[in-house]
């Protein structure tokens, strides 16, 4: 099956659904910065006493990257070579952007995880402002509320994670409708509208995301 | 009307090719595009240069053997419809036109627009078929019912005409579509369904070693394929794939 | 001499299983043992190939097509026929015999259009096995369509491309073969030579049109079904690669072409445009089922737009001359009357030459989305030619040259003249007579490859010693150097003509003195002409590129060259029939009121032509015809 043209890509529609779904969570519990400090800060602590599990979480959606990359730039280059010599002149009618810079899309997103990871996670990329310099809140709990304020103050950093929610969009907005499609479930009628759906699912999630900076930057949300 | 054209021309499977200019004169707009391309070869042979090689036959749109890419699409701009079926009204005076040959590792040119495309008999080859012999006594074709849209279906996706458009308008050069339309046509049949694992699975693997690319659901083929064969007999083939795991 | 046809005697119901079961057969573990070269790949080839795969021997299939998908069986639309009498309208096997033989104006053997009309069954039967999705009512049954020539309802049809799933179901049946070891598929080749060994067929030479090489294959039959030649007319409906190339070669070792005039003109065909055009497009009979074929009453009409020309003031005049039938009168008679009120001046569109076939009153009957259900793609395609919309405005119609009744001669077995040499569908004479009804021809070419030839060619290997003969052979080196001096003078006649304008100019002559209408002067002037043109050919002729590689100009002119022998066969033929029958019109043998008159006292026969070479008159060998079962009559329509 991880030979054959339909079986590979089983495995991206697979890992990118439950990446999908991973985004969506995290997505929701970005949102409890809406609530103030006392939401995202809640909801980190959580995180961290579930311990053990989400050990074995970050392990499975590692592997699930892994293999979403490892696929997807195999895939690729196989599909580079079917066509070794280009048109002069090509006119594509039916596709989408989101659909041919698939590969560049996504190696943007992983670059932007392992940044991501640095900033928030590692605390690697601006210490000065990470959670493990800034005092604890008043429940003694990790300030990731101040954290993501004031990183999100620096309009560069805003600017990187809004950038990288733009390729995301993109992607999603391919993506989410393919593994629909390679999961048989379309037909010549539903195909349309879950193009349509797939689109507006990735911008939602696109707004949702970006809306944290946005506000942050704004002053919607602040210290 | 008068047009200039821009033909690849290539001398063999592994000489190197290149854009010639043409000028093409007088042309109806009545001409199919073929035709079109007869005068330009007649004009070319009273000049001493060997014509533009391209293959053609029945000229009706039905044997799937002419196509080539013009103007950026396979078959050139009128939709649903064979190079040999399109017809010079729709172009305009003093147009110009590229004209080249589908391009795909699984096609290699044979000479100027001609490519070899035995890679799809190849797929075919692989379980394109139901395994019914040749007999007498093989049963009274009335005794299986088969429902009206299930008939409908299966005709739908067996109109494809093998012409390869399909792959030379993939980004990826997949020939994803024709496979699929000979697994769908005959995974819904009561005769095909037999043998339906097995068929998807050859087939598929088959178009894979041929050197086609995979399909990532840009759904160019469907956009290019003169029968209009819908994407949706891809994601039949998709679900025969998973029942043929399970 | 006299032929003899090796017709099976006694009651003719039985004649096929008696035959069937008095044949020699070849044991299964000797059978791969033999080899058989299949030429062509069409329905009659690629059944022929799939199924003689499946019984074990070892088979080589050739087509010049790119693929054994594409023969130009492909492009048949209206349906197949079939005896199945599903709808209870009177149908049998007898009555689809009788409607044969009436069809082809008894011109046909007896015995040969029994068997085809026995095993019509079976075909729809086999078809359905491989995956056909035929037509189908909302019962699941499948559907039947009414079609020219017949008053009962028995053709089978997959949308308005029949032709293209029979085809692709023996394609598959094929592909299947080739997988299990049994088929080797050689495309883009084309047949040059048969080569004849001691009078037998051992094989043939053949030309890889992607190299240019020149190459021989030894087989213990050979069997060619190579379609057939109205390509002769320059304009017609079959594919631009379509020759008599194949059956010329034949020809030329001493098989008999036979009937040769009886050249198919169809008459829903969509009228040429211009000079420029290269092939007509025809467009299914099966649209006279709901189309009326009109004509203005008075010639000042013709210019003016429809909606001018009150209902008073149209001649619909199928309906006026054959009321029974009407429009689903037979073909030739469909062609010869449009022609007729086309000569009368009363022709529309450009040059005048055709005639109205409209839907209005089956779009008033029943709606137009259940024409469009109907004649969908056939309207589409109309469009997309003629940029103009059927439903409308009238489609315009003008008969053109669609299918050779004529072909190689050949006995019951389906064996010419030239023992080992078998002949398939349309490059044989054998079935539909003088003229062929529709959706006949899918069922012929299946009926010779499924469910002929596997059978008969047994018969035929059971006496053959396998491998005996093989490319070690001195003949198959002359043969090949017989094929290369051809090539060779070919490519070094540089002349100042292209081989298009010879074929363009040949097709002229041909249409317009062997054509639709034939008479002893415009016979003589075409014999005259045809000669003329050819040495102009042999000394003029530009075929520019090499021998090597791909050369389509070269490909074209060895097809043009044959064309220019076979169609003096074809005139001479026509010449000597003094009669008309079917396809065949000469306006010297008619009625008071124009229609064809048979002389069955002195032309109820076979001719089949030996050639004697360049230049030289082919001699005439007959077949006597005996009608048995059907009595002999004048066929009538009205």
């Amino acid at each position: 099956m991880l030979q054959s043209s339909i079986g590979r890509k089983l495995v991206m529609a697979t890992t990118g659904m439950c990446l999908v779904g991973f985004v969506i969570v995290h997505l929701l519990g970005n949102s409890s910065i809406f609530i103030g400090a006392d939401g995202i800060n809640a909801y980190a602590e959580h995180l961290h006493a579930l311990g053990p599990i989400v050990w074995i979480f970050r392990i499975i959606l590692l592997s699930l990257f892994g293999l979403h990359i490892f696929f997807g730039i195999q895939l690729t280059l196989e599909n580079r070579a079917a066509r070794p010599i280009d048109y002069n002149q090509k006119k594509n009618i039916r596709t989408s952007f989101g659909a041919e810079t698939m590969i560049y899309t996504g190696l943007a997103i992983l670059a932007f995880a392992v940044y991501h990871l640095f900033h928030f996670t590692m605390h690697v990329t601006n210490p000065e402002i990470s959670a493990s310099v800034l005092p604890l809140d008043a429940l003694g709990r990790s300030d990731v509320f101040t954290m993501m304020v004031l990183s999100f103050q620096k309009f560069f950093i805003s600017a990187v994670y809004a950038g990288a929610m733009v390729t995301l969009l993109l992607h999603l907005s391919h993506g989410v409708q393919s593994l629909f499609q390679t999961f048989g479930v379309l037909n010549g009628n539903t195909l349309p509208i879950m193009e349509k759906i797939a689109r507006a699912a990735a911008i939602v999630i696109f707004v949702g995301f970006v809306s944290i900076p946005v506000s942050i930057l704004l002053g919607l949300i602040n210290i | 009307m008068d047009l200039t054209l821009y033909v690849w021309r290539q001398d063999g499977p592994d000489a190197k090719g290149k854009l010639e200019q043409y000028e093409a004169k007088n042309v109806s707009p009545d001409s199919s595009f073929l035709e079109m391309m007869d005068m330009v070869n007649e004009d070319l042979i009273n000049e001493g240069i060997d014509p533009v090689e391209l293959d053609n036959d029945c000229r009706e749109g039905i044997c799937g053997t002419c196509g080539c890419v013009i103007n950026g699409i396979p078959h050139g701009p009128q939709e649903e419809t064979t190079t040999c079926q399109l017809h010079m009204r729709k172009f305009s005076d003093g147009d110009s036109l590229t004209i080249e040959p589908w391009r795909a590792a699984a096609f290699p040119v044979v000479k100027d627009l001609v490519v070899d495309r035995s890679a799809l008999d190849n797929i075919i080859q692989s379980g394109g078929y139901t395994s019914a012999y040749t007999g007498e006594l093989i049963g009274e074709a009335n005794n299986t019912l088969i429902s009206k849209p299930i008939a409908d279906y299966s005709m739908d996706a067996a109109a494809c005409i093998g012409c390869g458009a399909c792959v030379a308008a993939c980004p990826n050069g997949s020939a994803m579509l024709f496979t699929s339309a000979k697994v769908a046509q005959l995974a819904v049949l009561p005769q095909g369904a037999i043998e339906a694992a097995e068929r998807v699975n050859n087939m598929t693997e088959a178009m894979l070693n041929a050197g086609f690319g995979n399909c990532t659901n840009h759904y160019e083929c469907e956009a290019a394929c003169p029968q209009g064969i819908s994407v949706k007999f891809i994601a039949k083939t998709n679900r025969e794939f998973i029942k043929a795991l399970a | 001499m006299i032929l003899d046809g090796k017709c099976p005697t006694g009651p003719i119901e039985n004649s096929w299983d008696k035959y069937r079961f008095e044949m020699k057969l070849v044991n299964p573990s000797n059978k791969r043992k033999y080899k058989v070269l299949m030429v062509g790949t069409g329905l009659a080839g690629g059944a022929g190939a799939a199924t003689m795969g499946e019984l074990g021997y070892n088979v080589e299939a050739f087509c010049y097509q790119d693929s054994a998908r594409r023969a130009h069986s492909i492009a048949a639309q209206g349906g197949i026929n079939a005896a199945k009498n599903y709808h209870n309208d009177g149908d049998s096997v007898r009555r689809l015999f009788y409607d044969t033989i009436k069809g082809g104006d008894f011109r046909a053997r007896e015995a040969d259009v029994w068997r085809l009309s026995q095993v019509s069954n079976n075909i729809i039967d086999q078809c359905v096995a491989q995956g056909v999705p035929f037509a189908r009512e909302y019962s699941g049954l499948l559907a039947n369509r009414s079609f020219g020539g017949a008053q009962v309802s028995r053709t089978f049809y997959a949308r308005g491309q029949t032709g293209q799933q029979l085809l692709l179901g023996a394609y598959q049946a094929l592909s299947r073969q080739v997988k299990a070891g049994t088929v080797k598929l050689h495309p883009r080749t084309e047949m040059l030579d048969v080569v004849v060994v001691d009078g037998v067929a051992k094989g043939i030479t053949v030309r890889n049109l992607a190299t240019g090489e020149i190459e021989s294959h030894w087989g213990d039959a050979v069997v060619l079904a190579t379609g057939g030649y109205v390509n002769v007319f320059y304009l017609s409906t079959n594919a631009m690669g379509c020759s008599v190339t194949a059956a010329w070669k034949a020809c030329e070792k001493g098989a008999y072409m036979a009937n040769p005039c009886y050249t198919q003109i169809h008459p829903t065909c969509i009228p040429q445009h211009g000079d420029q055009q290269s092939k007509l497009t025809l467009m299914s009979e099966s649209l006279r089922n709901d189309g009326r074929c009109w004509v203005p009453k008075k010639a000042e009409d013709c210019e003016k737009p429809i909606s001018e020309i009150p209902e008073e003031n149209r001649d619909y005049y199928l309906e006026r001359k054959y009321p029974s039938f009407g429009n689903l009168a037979p073909r030739d008679i469909a062609s010869r009357a449009a022609k007729e009120q086309c000569d009368d001046g009363r022709g529309v569109g450009p040059g005048k030459r055709g005639v109205y076939l409209d839907y209005q009153t089956a779009i008033d009957r029943v709606g137009q989305p259940v024409i469009q259900e109907r004649y969908g793609n056939l309207f589409d395609m109309y469009e997309k030619i003629t940029d103009e919309n059927a439903y409308k405005q009238p489609m315009r119609i003008y008969p053109a040259p669609h299918y050779a009744m004529g072909g190689l001669w050949v006995d019951y077995n389906c064996m010419s003249n030239i023992p080992g040499m078998f002949v398939l569908g349309e490059a044989n004479f054998s079935v539909h007579g003088a003229n062929r009804l529709g959706a006949s021809a899918l069922m012929q070419g299946l009926s010779d490859g499924y469910f002929v030839i596997p059978y008969t060619i047994g018969n035929y290997l059971a006496g053959v010693k396998p491998g005996e003969v093989t490319d070690e052979h001195a003949e198959f080196k002359k043969s090949r150097e017989e094929v290369t001096a051809r090539i060779d003078k070919l490519v070094n006649i540089k002349g100042n003509r292209s081989v298009a304008s010879f074929h363009r100019a040949l097709g002229k002559i041909m249409w317009e003195n062997v054509g639709m209408a034939r008479s002893k002067d415009s016979l003589t002037e075409a014999l005259q002409e045809i000669p003329k043109l050819r040495d102009e050919f042999w000394q003029n002729v530009n075929v520019t590129g090499g021998k090597v590689g791909r050369n389509g100009q070269l490909e074209d002119a060895g097809r043009v060259a044959d064309f220019f022998e076979f169609a003096q066969v074809l005139a001479t033929d026509a010449l000597h029939r003094e009669e008309s029958c079917g396809g065949h019109f000469r306006v010297e043998h008619q009625t008071d009121d124009g229609e064809a008159t048979r002389n069955d006292e002195n032309f109820c026969y076979v001719a089949a032509w030996e050639y004697k070479g360049v230049g030289k008159a082919p001699e005439l060998h007959k077949e006597p015809l005996k009608f048995e079962n059907i009595k002999l009559a004048v066929r009538s329509y009205k």
